[in-house]
């Protein structure tokens, strides 16, 4: 039975989350405690499920599972003239890093939404929309498809801009989801087109399969800038993050939270199209994509962090930080790029450069969730989120003040936290590619610490305001929420190497190797 | 000596509980050193703020709000803050210009390099 279970892992990370969010409409019929009793269900079995697929990825090597096949490992039929033409999941270590990332926030975001939507109408179609979220974020780091991934990627861009737009609060909310609807579907149109190119040519959708055939040719640079770009715009690069900031504030804190995971998602989907289906050591042009990471993630991490410091709205300020910080995986995992080719210096300080990026993703979902989290409980409690209206707040808010101050301190690369652990190794080995870019991170940092004591001391500081008298601390669910989320910020600040040893550098090793992603299709053919 | 759960960064390596540890003991230093301070100084005129001879505000009015924070900063940067901002249109065509504009360099990058 258990064996079974752990065979069929990658397809229930999906099925959960999948029939939970299309069970919940029944079970709210049923009433609240129905509903949440399922909410809460479907979010533990779903972050058990990746949890076990992560632990298995990580102890054994890649997971393969076909759907539809006899045996879940057969990647090619007989009589499929070598080609892989079911839908396969492919979770090696970089997709088992993504799975634990979406599993831990999605039980956090729905154990503190319980609390934070209980007094809002239409819960069922929210938390349909969530798991329908959810679902695509797994699907997306999951799936070793292309045309899949373009689907799981709808999903959750749907179902994203759904629920961005769900609490019409003024016209803003609808603003906001209007715009991420916009530029996810004109992304998302690019990356079909691309996926288009590459099926006409080599008569397959499977990555491996098409990495493995890839000629290089103009229609293949064509399609490799029509995935690259719009992945890159949907995790918040500048200059194609506009949308960010106008949609992060305007969402549910728990759905912004979310939509951090799943910007990530789209991280990943951005570095397996240059490291694994493109990234053939001879024929690649690693420079030149390696640089497009480089500046793209420098000039967000600069632009986001001083757009960020003049910010008076708490939310719209974290969403530029949240720029700001994609930045900093841009620049390490670009950096790894850019050397992949210099063998010398990519065992010197490439995998390292990669490692801090890979790191930052995990840490940065962790506290940049964990502030939206805070963040949506003052709203909660004081109904704005102006902050030259908040103050006093931690006399009658001290949980949230303490996970906001454990988040903060973590954005800001403050030791002993998550934060400090990835940045550093970040700075260490970016400087060693280029000085100026590290100094640049590290004064990235020291204006990200400035503006968090500004927020830190508008919300909290100064004493008791008078119309925040009957403020009082959030319900228990959120902040068993934020709690899951700040434990994670410590545990990976204290112990930063068992996580480095255990699923950083694993995931670094797959995402260099695509040979052996290829080879775990195509390996006996 | 390999000391457990040290990260290697590569050109150095950091532990974060010997710097817990550190932080610990000067902590402590600190709470030894003010423990044997004299002990009657802490009352009287001693709590009181010194604001250049002016009277203590009333506590509603001693919040500084956030606009006022970092006035200097933005001041001092004001001419890239005057280019930078009216870039933010908040029009979603714009944005997807942008998009469009990017891909465009990078087709051209792609193809040419």
């Amino acid at each position: 039975m258990m064996d079974s279970l752990a065979l069929h892992l990658p397809a229930l990370l999906v099925a959960i989350p999948l029939f939970t969010a299309f069970l919940i409409p029944l079970a709210g019929r049923a009433g609240d405690t129905a509903r949440s009793a399922l909410v809460l269900l479907g979010a533990a079995l779903t972050s058990l499920a990746g949890l076990a697929l992560a632990a298995r990825v990580f102890a054994r090597g890649t997971v393969l599972y076909v759907f539809g096949a006899a045996a879940p490992h057969a990647a090619i039929p007989m009589d499929s003239g070598g080609i892989p033409i079911r839908i396969i999941f492919q979770v090696d270590a970089l997709g088992a890093l993504m799975v634990v990332i979406a599993s831990l926030s999605s039980l956090a975001i729905a154990l503190y939404s319980l609390a934070a939507e209980s007094r809002q109408s239409g819960k069922d179609g929210f938390y349909s929309m969530l798991f329908l979220l959810v679902t695509g974020v797994l699907g997306m780091v999951s799936t070793g498809d292309l045309f899949n991934f373009f689907v799981f990627l709808e999903i959750s861009s749907l179902a994203g801009a759904a629920l961005v737009a769900y609490r019409i609060d003024k016209g803003e909310a609808v603003e906001g989801g209007l715009k991420y609807a916009l530029l996810s579907t004109v992304g998302a149109l690019s990356v079909l087109m691309a996926i288009g190119i590459l099926f006409a040519q080599y008569n397959a959708l499977n990555i491996a399969t098409v990495a493995s055939r890839l000629r290089f040719g103009s229609l293949d640079m064509i399609a490799l800038v029509l995935l690259a770009v719009p992945l890159a715009m949907k995790c918040g690069a500048v200059p194609m993050h506009f949308w960010t900031p106008d949609t992060y504030t305007t969402a549910p804190s728990s759905i912004t939270a979310l939509l951090v995971v799943s910007s990530q998602a789209s991280l990943y989907g951005l570095f397996r199209i240059l490291f694994t289906l493109y990234g053939d050591l001879l024929r690649f042009n690693w420079a030149v994509f390696g640089w497009f990471l480089v500046i793209l993630g420098a000039l967000s991490a600069f632009v986001g962090v001083t757009m960020a410091i003049p910010q008076k709205d708490v939310k719209r300020l974290m969403a530029y930080h949240a720029v700001s910080q994609t930045g900093y995986m841009l620049l390490g995992v670009g950096v790894g790029l850019a050397v992949f080719a210099d063998a010398g210096a990519l065992a010197a300080y490439g995998k390292t450069a990669m490692a801090g990026g890979l790191f930052h993703i995990i840490n940065h979902a962790m506290y940049k969730g964990l502030l939206f989290l805070t963040a949506g409980a003052v709203f909660y409690r004081t109904g704005t989120r102006n902050l030259n209206r908040l103050g006093g707040l931690g006399h009658a808010m001290p949980w949230t003040m303490v996970f906001f101050m454990i988040g903060a301190l973590a954005i800001a690369g403050i030791p002993p936290f998550n934060g400090f652990a990835s940045k550093l190794l970040i700075y260490e080995s970016v400087f060693r590619f280029s000085p100026f870019l590290a100094i640049l991170a590290m004064v990235v940092s020291i204006l990200t610490l400035a503006s968090f004591v500004k927020v830190f001391h508008s919300m909290f500081m100064g004493p008791p305001r008078a119309e925040f008298a009957g403020v009082r601390e959030v319900p228990a669910p959120m902040i068993a929420g934020m709690a899951i989320l700040a434990a994670f910020v410590i545990l990976a600040g204290l112990v930063p190497q068992v996580f480095v040893d255990r699923m950083i550098a694993p995931a670094v090793n797959a995402l260099v190797d695509r040979a052996g992603y290829i080879a775990a299709i195509l390996g006996g053919h | 000596m390999d000391i457990p759960w040290t990260l290697q960064t590569g050109a150095g390596a950091w532990n974060p509980l010997l710097w817990l540890v550190g932080f610990a003991v000067a902590f402590g230093v600190a709470w030894l050193v003010r423990s044997r301070g004299r002990p009657d100084n802490r009352s009287g005129d001693a709590l009181k703020p010194f604001i250049s001879g002016n009277e203590e505000p009333e506590n509603a009015g001693g919040h500084i709000p956030a606009s006022n924070l970092y006035w200097g900063f933005t001041e001092a940067m004001k001419t890239y803050y005057s280019r930078l901002v009216p870039f933010h249109t908040g029009i979603p065509s714009d944005y997807v210009a942008w998009l469009l504009g990017v891909m465009a360099l990078m087709l051209v990058i792609a193809l040419t390099v």
